[in-house]
């Protein structure tokens, strides 16, 4: 039988900004034969997404790469850094709002070395300059996004948004 | 009465102006592009502007000369994902979306395969799992085919293919029957990424011992140890004997050293000896007559 999970993610989060509760749904885990989750694995990996959208969400809006460090590793970290690179460069920074996640694992790897999840999600991206909110436009994402544990969380390695 | 008139048209002219600059400064994004491809935004309007393509992988920012399009070279963009644009026109801003979609052709590969040692003759005892990329590190997640081959030095090659879903194909395969380093490659179209995998022998099979009587002991001997698929177990793996007799028990530890494992043990009339490998037990025998 499948079950909708509806989880309120109520998040120590890093900026009053996204001082929100964040909207998640969590789908039965779709794994194509590969390894089976453990009991606390899901729970575990749905938890550190979610608050890893949240500080990638502070560091865009603060221009912070620093936010980054527990979270995110490899080519998704990097991805992200240049990116707040640049927008201390040009004179911006961007912000996530409201941000309405329904999430399916849909891979375990069999070793267990990463999980893959696919992440349907809404939320309104503005652009600012200093405090001037140069435009606000509501988004629709799928991403696609890999998984990896460390010492005592799950990081995010591959982060891939792609229209709806 | 004319009077109070003038200012007041002459007001509403003014006011008017940004939301007659802002409704003329306009952009015509494509609906979506290919990571670093070359393309161009047109734009309307007269006078200059800024654009912004803003994203959580990647951001630009470009001068307009609006009424032109707006070009942006090979390269420039080469992150996928989904982004924010703004055209910035004399403080009025108009926006929309931009999907940039990962290029179509494999550039690279990230293959992990697990273990790096596994024994012989194990079934699927080998995963691999293929991320495919393009040449500007995109995850490509339209289905891509990815062949998958284990060769070994004394076994034949094992092949699949299998196609990418969400950028991922992986796999699980045997062990091959022989020790030996194996490749394992993992192929799209052209691109391909090789690990070495130590296949080493599995547990002891058929783990039998002999006794042959030397003076006042007993010279307890391992026929040589070698596993289910007839691969010598390694220098060093220890074999365990057990001696009981008359209550008591004594047991030794005995590395295995040229294919057998040797001991002496005191020849009491009525003993048992056992041995025993890991989690693999042999035989049992009883010496003397009682």
């Amino acid at each position: 039988m499948k079950r909708l999970l509806t989880v309120s993610c109520a998040l120590a989060l890093a900026s009053p900004l996204f001082a929100q509760q964040a909207n998640v749904q969590v789908q039965p885990p779709d794994l194509h034969g590969s390894r089976q989750l453990e009991k606390q694995t899901g729970p575990a990996v749905v938890r550190d997404y979610i608050e890893s959208w949240e500080k990638m969400s502070a560091a865009l809006d603060q221009n912070q790469p620093a936010l980054l460090n527990a979270d995110f590793v490899g080519l998704a970290r990097e991805k992200l850094a240049a990116t707040i690179k640049t927008q201390s460069q040009i004179g911006i920074h961007s912000r996530y709002l409201g941000a309405s996640h329904n999430l399916q694992i849909v891979f375990y790897s069999p070793e267990g070395q990463s999980i893959q999840l696919i992440d349907h999600v809404e939320y309104d991206e503005q652009v600012l300059n200093q405090d001037k909110v140069l435009a606000t436009q509501h988004m629709k994402a799928r991403c696609v996004v890999v998984l990896t544990p460390a010492e005592t969380r799950w990081k995010v390695r591959i982060f891939q948004a792609s229209p709806e | 009465m004319r009077h109070a008139r003038v200012p007041f048209l002459a007001g509403l002219a003014l006011s008017l102006a940004p939301l007659a600059l802002a409704q003329s400064a306009n952009m015509n994004l494509p609906a979506s592009v290919t990571a670093g491809s070359a393309f161009s935004i047109p734009t309307s309007g007269s006078g200059t502007g800024v654009l912004y393509l803003v994203g959580p992988d990647q951001a630009l920012r470009r001068d307009v000369q609006l009424g032109s399009p707006l070009s942006f070279a090979a390269g420039d963009l080469f992150n996928a994902g989904l982004y924010l644009a703004v055209l910035d026109a004399g403080g009025s801003a108009t926006s929309g979306t931009l999907a940039v979609l990962p290029a179509p052709t494999p550039g690279r590969i990230s293959f992990l395969a697990a273990p790096s040692r596994v024994p012989v003759g194990l079934h699927n005892g080998i995963s691999g799992s293929a991320y495919v990329f393009d040449a500007y590190r995109n995850l490509i997640t339209a289905p891509v085919p990815v062949s998958f081959q284990l060769t070994g030095l004394a076994a034949p090659a094992q092949n699949r293919t299998v196609t990418s879903s969400n950028g991922l194909a992986w796999t699980e395969i045997d062990s091959a029957s022989k020790q030996g380093a194996a490749k394992f490659i993992a192929q799209a179209q052209g691109v391909s990424v090789t690990r070495v995998i130590a296949e080493v022998p599995g547990d002891p099979c058929g783990l039998t011992i002999s006794a042959h009587p030397d003076g006042k002991s007993l010279q307890v001997e391992t026929a040589p140890v070698r596993d289910c698929s007839g691969n010598p177990i390694p220098d060093g793996t220890i074999v365990t004997f057990t001696e009981n007799y008359n209550g008591m028990q004594s047991t030794a530890d005995v590395p295995i050293k040229q294919d057998v494992a040797k001991i002496d043990m005191p020849a009491y009339n009525g003993a048992t000896i056992s041995v025993a490998s890991g989690v693999v037990a042999g035989n049992e025998i009883r010496w003397g007559g009682r």
